[in-house]
């Protein structure tokens, strides 16, 4: 399988404070890979270097085609409120012919299922229907590349679902290859064929884990599935979830120091 | 029905009240509100000339005053407004012009064009781009940033940032400065008549008043009344129109 991405050794820093520091992965055509990681630690700026809206620090990114979209995290901000539905799912598409534009939009409605909301403005709709709509518009433009940053964090269980089986299903039927960052490790799991596992700030790479599921998943039987339940485990170990370890190895390293420094003089 | 009463009967009693005044009173100064109309009847239906001569040559003054500054402003404050350097540079200058009272500048203008139409729009030109302009560069800036992000994501051409986010984004600001900027040239449409010319309704107004005819002098002021009214109203149509798209309450809101 040929690469979509191929990030190496990348590297963020807004002025004294290091964001990420030093990533290399890759991202296989056709795949769907998760990217989970404590909250702060530079999810979003990796997903903004990625789609090239900041230049990194350091490293490289190269994408194999230049059609990306992006899912923004606040996805009702990212709408058009001047536009209706379908102008937004248009939105991107301008270069085509009309009926094309119109073709293509209705089909990627028709998708997340807001066939009958096309003519309705977006601030109309319920917030999980404002997020379908950001993520019609994306795969209208048909991407090579799709990038999510935390796409379903800001609707409610049942939505939440809802959408996620609704992404599997695009990406499996159009072939879709999806970088989601996310900080829900359950969701990491049920959505990935790989899971990135990031540290706290700065972001450097913790792990990098293929997701032994079978691709058709299942919110009631995948979510207690063994392979699942054991993941989510080992994920949460890597987040180091539930220990109170970052204060104490903050600590030990500060104890190191001065101790080493005592040695040294 | 019972709104539109509610706005107009305050305005109708005050006329009754003038009539009243104006009759018990008898000064030439201040003629009642029906003397004022027979006159206005007689000066500019009845005359017709006078109408296209006079009233005429005003609006389209005004009108293409406020449309050539709108425009210039529009253009200029998205311009500006989307580009941080270019603001540093020009902010300053904005600043100090727009501090020169228009008025002041009616003089120089009138050397400069030696009188006529051109030196007209050109004092409103000048008096009315300041409000445009500085919504228009408001508006652009307060493009939300992740809308900014989402256009440069998909690569969308050049026109349509510029066209389908910029300006729309902009729109209720840029409108916010277009109804200033209308009762603004209608205040400067009458200035800049004042002197150097010998047609328009400020012209009409001044010589009414150097002829003593008070009757005439309120019939241009009345005029000039009813036709700010009319302009305010058919722009807050067109701006209804154009800005329908905004979430109007919040419970219709949901996000
Ligand atoms: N434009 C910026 N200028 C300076 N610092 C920034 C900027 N954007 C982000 N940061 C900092 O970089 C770090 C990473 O931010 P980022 O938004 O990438 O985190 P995140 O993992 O997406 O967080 P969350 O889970 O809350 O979305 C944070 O500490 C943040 O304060
Ligand atoms: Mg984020």
């Amino acid at each position: 399988m040929s690469n979509m991405l191929e990030v190496a050794d990348l590297g963020h820093t807004y002025g004294d404070h290091e964001a990420i520091g030093g990533l290399t992965f890759t991202v296989r055509a056709g795949e769907l890979v998760c990217v989970v990681g404590p909250s702060g630690c530079g999810k979003s700026t990796l997903l903004r270097t990625i789609s090239g809206l900041v230049a990194p620090s350091r490293g490289d990114v190269s994408l194999n085609g230049s059609h990306l979209a992006v899912v923004f995290q606040d996805y009702s901000r990212s709408l058009f409120p001047w536009l209706s539905v379908q102008g937004n799912v248009e939105f991107p598409l301008r270069g085509l012919p009309r009926a094309e534009r119109r073709a293509r939009a209705a089909e990627a409605l028709e998708w997340v299922g807001l066939g009958a909301a096309a003519r309705k403005r977006p601030w109309q709709l319920s917030g999980g229907m404002q997020q379908r709509v950001a993520i019609a518009r994306a795969l209208a433009y048909r991407p090579s590349l799709l990038l999510m940053d935390e796409p379903f964090a800001s609707v409610d269980a049942q939505t939440r679902f809802e959408l996620e089986d609704l992404l599997l299903r695009v990406r499996r039927e159009h072939d879709t290859t999806v970088l989601v960052v996310t900080h829900d490790i359950d969701e990491s799991v049920y959505l990935g064929d790989r899971i990135l596992v990031l540290s706290g700030s700065p972001a450097r790479l913790v792990a990098d884990l293929e997701v032994p599921l079978p691709a058709e998943r299942n919110q009631v039987t995948t979510r207690t599935d063994e392979g699942f339940v054991a993941l989510r485990s080992k994920v949460a170990r890597l987040l180091n979830v539930g220990k109170p370890s970052m204060d104490m190895e903050k600590w030990a390293a500060a104890e190191r120091e001065s101790l080493s420094e005592t040695v040294s003089s | 029905m019972t709104k539109f009463l509610q706005r107009w009967t305050v305005f109708a009693g005050l006329v009754v009240v003038w009539q009243v005044l104006g009759w018990l009173a008898d000064d030439p100064f201040f003629p009642p509100p029906s003397l004022i109309v027979s006159a206005a009847w007689e000066w500019w239906v009845l005359e017709p000339s006078n109408f296209f001569d006079h009233v005429v040559p005003s609006v389209e003054r005004l009108l293409g005053g406020w449309a050539i500054a709108s425009l210039i402003g529009v253009s200029l404050g998205l311009a500006l407004g989307r580009s941080d350097r270019a603001m540093e540079y020009a902010g300053p200058l904005l600043v100090f012009l727009r501090s020169i009272p228009p008025p002041a500048l009616v003089p120089v203008f009138l050397l400069l064009f030696r009188g006529g139409t051109s030196m007209q729009l050109a004092t409103i030109v000048f008096g009315v781009i300041w409000p445009v302009l500085l919504n228009s560069v408001d508006g652009a800036r307060s493009v939300d940033v992740t809308k900014v992000d989402t256009s440069a994501v998909f690569q969308i051409p050049r026109w349509q940032w510029v066209l389908g986010v910029v300006l729309p984004a902009a729109s209720p600001k840029i409108f916010a400065g277009l109804r200033v900027s209308l009762s603004l040239s209608l205040v400067l449409m009458v200035i800049s008549e004042l002197v150097g010319t010998d047609n328009g309704i400020g012209s009409q107004l001044m010589q009414a008043q150097r002829e003593f005819d008070y009757t005439r002098m309120w019939a241009g002021i009345v005029l000039l009344g009813v036709l700010g009214y009319g302009l305010n109203t058919a722009l807050l149509a067109v701006e209804r129109r154009v800005l329908a798209w905004q979430p109007r309450s919040r419970d219709e809101q949901h996000a």
